[in-house]
C-alpha cells in the first residue's frame, strides 16, 4: 500500500507519543509502532522523572543542570542540559495536568524522592528531585500519553516494523514498513519523519531492555549516511536482578536501600563517601564489578546484595511494589526479609542519532538533514554525556519529544513532499525475499546469541584494547555470516522469524559501532571505563565521537563539546 | 530438567483447522515459560508464533492460556510445572491470527470507549493540581493494569456477551471515576450503568484470579457498581 501523511512518527514510547500529541490535530500525523503502543518499553521505567520542583526541600534547576553535566562526566552539551533542567518543572506540571497519577506529599503536591547523583547546592548533599508514581512512573506516563493520543484521534499503524527510510537528495521522502499481520511492505510518504525508536540494549546478553529494543531507527539513520554519536557510552544499571538482568529501580536505594558485598559491608561508602549508594550509576556499577573482581561478591560469585529489609513492608508495598513482586516471582525472595542478588545489566544508550536542540537530525558536517528528526533514547542531543542520571530519561523523552513536535510544526509549511521514484521498496522487498527463499544457512538466533555473549563479555563495565579488538573481529565475522541467514517460516502472517532476522542486521551493525567507538576512545569517562587508560583525559578526549558508515567500514571522527556554565573538574561524590 | 510442551498451532493461510504440536525442552527450574518458548523457536522450530516484549511482566505482550489458565508466559516459572505437560493455547474469546497470537483490536476499542483520559475543563493552575495523598492511594492498585487482556479473556461473561466492556476497560474506568481531578464522574458512571457495563459482571472472580499484576479487579468493579447506586440510581 501507499499511505500519505504530513508527518510519520516511528515509535510509540514517550518521545514518539509526546511529539504526536504536540502535532496532534494540527497536521496529518501517523504513529508507527512495532508493538501495540502500550507495550512500548518506556512503560518499563520505574523510578521517576527529575524536576527541581522543590516540593520536599529546596531545589533549583541550576543544581539539576550541574548534576546532569557532572553525572555525564562533562561530556554533555551544556546548552542541552540547561534546556532539560530548566524545562523540567513545566514538563512535569504538564504531565500532571494531563492526568499522570503522581504520588503526593501531605500537602497534596507532587511527592519527590532521592535518586542517584541528584544533589543540592552543587554536590553538597542528596536532594529529593524524583517525581514518581510508586515504581511504575514510566508505565503511568505512557498510559496517560496514550490516552492523549486517543483523545486526539491520532492514526496508529501498530505492529508495523520499520524497514527503511526513503530519502532523495539528502531530504526525507518517507519510510518503508513491514506489516507483521499480513507480511505486506508499505510505503508511507510524508514531509517529515521523527525517529523515536528507543534504545538497543538487545545488543547485549544481560539487559533490562525488551526484545523490541533492537535499534532499527538508529541503524537505518546510520545506513542513510547519518554519523552516530557517542556510541561507546552504554549505561550498565547497577541493580539488575542477578541472572535475568530485570531492572530493580534505583528508587530502591532512593527510598533507603543499601548495597552489601559478600562480607555484609556497605561498600559504596568506600567509593562515594558523600552520596554512598546514591552515587551515579556508572560509579556504582564499577564498584560492584570491582568488589566481584576482588573476591568480595556473595560467596565469591559475580553478584552483590541489595538490602531492603530495613524499609518495612508498608513502605515496600506503597513505593516499591513492582520490584517487590519481581523478586518474589522470579527468585522466591521476600524483599522485607531477604537480601536480593543484583549485578549490573545493560540499561541505556547515551549515544545515538545526533540532533540539535529541536530534534533535527544532523549529518556528517553538522548540517540539518531536511525533514528528518529524532528524539528520545535513539537520539543523542547530547544531554546525558558519558553517563545518564536516573530520572533524566523520562524527562528527556517528554522535553525533547515536545520540542521535536513543535519544530516539525514550524517546519511543515516549508517542507514539500519529495517524489519517491517507482520501485523505492524494491531493495527492501529483495532483502526480505532473499532471507525467505534461502533453504540452507544459519538461524538468526545463533548469530544473535554469539553477538550478545561477545558484547557482554568484552564490552561491559570495564573494557580494554585486547578484548575490544577481539570482539570487533567476532562481530565482523558475524556480519559476513549474516549474508547466509535463513528462516524456518516462509509464510506471510506474523512471520516473527523473519522480523528477528531483519532486526539482527541492526543489532550487528550497532554492535560494531559501539566497539569501534569504544576502542578509539583511549581514556575513561563516565560509563566508558578502559582498564588500559584508567584516567579521564580532557586534553585529548573532551569531545564527542562520531562514527560514519562507509564502504570501507566505519569511519571515526569527532566534534567539540559545548561548554557554557561548568568547566570540567574531577568527578568525586 | 526436561519439559514437555503441547502447543496450539494454527496458520489460517494454510491450515484448515487448528492442531497441537509437541516439543521437548531442557530448562532450568528458575527459567520462565517464555524462555522455553524462545528455545523452541530459536533452536527447534522457527515457525512458532507468539508475541513477547519486555520479558518481565510489565508490557503485557505474552498473555496466553497456560495449562488452562490465562497468564503471562514471562511470569510463569519452569519449577512450577515439573513433571506435568505444559499446554499452551491462545487467549480465549479473541480471534486467533496465528498460533498463540490473537486479535486484540476489539479489546483496545473497548478501552477507548471508556475515554481513558482525564476530562477537566477548568484552566490548569500554573503548578500542579493538588490531590490528597489518600485520594491518590485509591488509584494505586488499578494503575498497575498493563492491558494484557488476561482478565477479559478469562471472564466467563465476555464469551457470552460480546458487547460487555469486560474487566480491564472497567478497571481503566475506575482509574478515572475515582481520580479527584476528573470532572466527568457522573457521565462515566452513567455509561457503565448497563448490562454491557459494570452490571455485566456477576462476580465469577476469574479476572481477579488470573490478573498478573494482582489487581483486585472484581472488587474494583463492585466499587463502581456501588458508586452507580449511590450517585446515579440514588438520585
Amino acid at each position: 500500500m501507499n499511505f500519505q501523511h504530513d508527518v510519520v512518527i516511528v515509535g510509540s514510547g514517550l518521545a514518539g507519543l509526546r511529539a504526536a500529541v504536540e502535532v496532534g490535530a494540527r497536521a496529518d500525523v501517523a504513529l508507527l509502532s512495532k508493538v501495540y503502543p502500550t507495550r512500548s518499553h518506556s512503560g518499563a521505567a520505574q523510578g521517576g522523572i527529575a524536576a527541581a520542583l522543590g516540593n520536599e526541600e529546596p531545589d533549583s534547576w541550576e543544581w539539576h543542570m550541574y548534576d546532569t553535566v557532572k553525572g555525564g562526566d562533562f561530556l554533555a552539551d551544556q546548552d542541552a542540559a540547561e534546556v532539560l533542567a530548566k524545562d523540567a518543572p513545566r514538563a512535569v506540571y504538564e504531565l500532571e495536568h494531563m492526568g499522570v497519577p503522581f504520588n503526593r506529599t501531605a500537602q497534596g503536591t507532587i511527592a519527590q524522592r532521592a535518586f542517584g547523583g541528584h544533589t543540592g547546592e552543587f554536590g553538597k548533599q542528596p536532594v529529593k528531585r524524583a517525581c514518581h508514581a510508586a515504581d511504575r512512573t514510566g508505565r503511568v506516563i505512557l498510559d496517560t500519553l496514550y490516552g492523549e493520543a486517543l483523545r486526539k484521534g491520532i492514526k496508529v499503524y501498530q505492529e508495523f516494523h520499520l524497514l527503511d527510510l526513503m530519502t532523495r537528495d539528502n531530504r526525507i521522502a518517507g519510510v518503508l514498513a513491514y506489516e507483521l499481520g499480513t507480511g505486506e511492505v508499505h510505503r508511507l510518504q510524508c514531509k517529515a519523519v521523527l525517529l523515536a525508536t528507543g534504545g538497543f540494549g538487545k545488543v547485549f546478553q544481560t539487559t533490562s531492555n525488551c526484545f523490541a529494543n533492537t535499534g532499527d531507527g538508529v541503524f537505518l539513520a546510520y545506513k542513510a549516511g547519518i554519523p552516530l554519536e557517542d556510541m561507546e557510552f552504554v549505561q550498565f544499571h547497577p541493580t539488575g536482578l542477578h541472572g535475568l538482568g530485570v531492572l530493580l529501580s534505583e528508587a530502591a536505594r532512593g527510598e533507603g536501600g543499601i548495597l552489601r558485598n559478600g562480607r555484609g559491608e556497605r561498600f559504596m561508602e568506600r567509593y562515594a563517601p558523600t552520596l554512598k549508594d546514591l552515587a551515579p550509576r556508572d560509579m556504582v556499577s564499577r564498584a560492584i564489578a570491582r568488589e566481584v573482581q576482588e573476591g568480595r561478591g556473595i560467596d565469591g560469585r559475580d553478584f552483590v546484595h541489595l538490602d531492603l529489609t530495613h524499609l518495612g513492608k508498608e513502605r515496600l508495598a506503597e513505593k516499591l511494589s513492582d520490584i517487590t513482586s519481581f523478586v518474589r516471582i522470579y527468585l522466591g525472595v521476600d524483599a522485607s526479609k531477604d537480601l536480593i542478588p543484583v549485578a549490573p545489566t545493560c540499561h541505556y544508550m547515551m549515544g545515538g542519532i545526533p540532533t540539535n536542540l529541536d530534534g533535527q537530525v544532523l549529518g556528517a558536517t553538522g548540517e540539518v538533514f531536511r525533514g528528518l528528526y529524532a528524539a528520545g533514547e535513539c537520539a543523542c542531543v547530547s544531554v546525558h554525556g558519558a553517563n545518564r542520571l536516573g530520572c533524566n530519561s523520562l524527562l528527556d523523552l517528554v522535553v525533547f519529544g515536545r520540542r521535536a513536535g513543535k519544530k516539525i510544526m514550524d517546519d511543515l509549511p516549508h517542507l514539500q513532499k519529495t517524489v519517491v521514484p517507482e520501485g523505492a521498496e524494491k531493495e527492501a522487498r529483495t532483502r526480505i525475499e532473499k532471507v525467505k527463499s534461502r533453504t540452507k544457512g544459519e538461524k538468526s538466533s545463533a548469530l544473535r546469541t554469539e553477538l550478545q555473549k561477545t558484547m557482554t563479555a568484552k564490552c561491559s563495565v570495564f573494557r580494554n584494547r585486547k578484548d575490544l579488538s577481539g570482539a570487533i573481529s567476532t562481530v565482523r565475522d558475524l556480519l559476513e555470516r549474516y549474508e547466509r541467514v535463513c528462516v524456518d517460516h516462509k509464510g506471510s502472517r506474523y512471520n516473527t522469524d523473519l522480523v528477528e532476522a531483519l532486526e539482527l542486521d541492526s543489532l550487528l551493525h550497532l554492535g560494531e559501532t559501539i566497539l569501534v567507538s569504544a576502542l578509539a576512545r583511549e581514556e575513561s569517562r563516565g560509563a566508558h571505563s578502559r582498564e588500559d587508560y584508567p584516567e579521564r583525559d580532557d586534553q585529548h578526549w573532551l569531545k564527542h565521537t562520531l562514527v560514519e558508515k562507509t564502504d570501507k567500514g566505519p569511519r571515526l571522527f569527532s566534534k567539540p563539546v559545548r561548554i557554557t556554565r561548568f568547566e570540567p573538574k574531577p568527578r568525586v561524590y | 530438567m526436561e519439559l514437555q510442551f503441547r502447543i496450539f498451532r494454527f496458520d489460517p493461510e494454510v491450515d484448515s483447522a487448528p492442531r497441537f504440536q509437541n516439543y521437548r525442552v531442557q530448562a532450568d527450574p528458575w527459567e520462565r515459560i517464555l524462555d522455553c518458548l524462545n528455545r523452541i523457536k530459536w533452536e527447534q522450530d522457527g515457525t512458532l508464533a507468539y508475541r513477547m516484549s519486555c520479558g518481565h511482566g510489565v508490557c503485557g505482550s505474552d498473555a496466553m492460556k497456560i495449562n488452562g489458565r490465562c497468564g503471562l508466559a514471562c511470569q510463569k516459572l519452569v519449577k512450577d510445572y515439573e513433571g506435568a505437560e505444559v499446554v499452551l493455547e491462545p487467549l480465549p474469546t479473541f480471534k486467533v491470527l496465528r498460533d498463540l497470537i490473537v486479535d486484540l483490536d476489539p479489546f483496545f476499542e473497548k478501552v477507548k470507549a471508556i475515554r481513558p483520559y482525564l476530562i477537566c475543563s477548568k484552566a490548569a493552575p500554573e503548578k500542579e493540581r493538588l490531590q490528597g495523598h489518600e485520594d491518590n492511594l485509591k488509584l494505586n492498585e488499578v494503575i498497575r493494569c498493563i492491558l494484557c487482556a488476561c482478565c477479559t479473556a478469562a471472564c466467563p461473561v465476555t464469551s457470552q456477551n460480546e458487547r460487555y466492556l469486560g474487566p480491564a476497560p472497567l478497571v481503566w474506568a475506575f482509574r478515572y471515576i475515582f481520580d479527584t481531578r476528573d470532572e466527568k464522574t457522573s457521565e462515566r458512571l452513567e455509561q457503565l450503568d448497563s448490562p454491557d457495563g459494570a452490571w455485566g459482571c456477576v462476580n465469577h472472580f476469574e479476572c481477579t484470579r488470573v490478573c498478573p499484576k494482582e489487581i483486585p479487579v472484581t472488587k474494583s468493579i463492585n466499587t463502581i457498581k456501588r458508586e452507580i447506586q449511590k450517585k446515579i440510581r440514588g438520585k
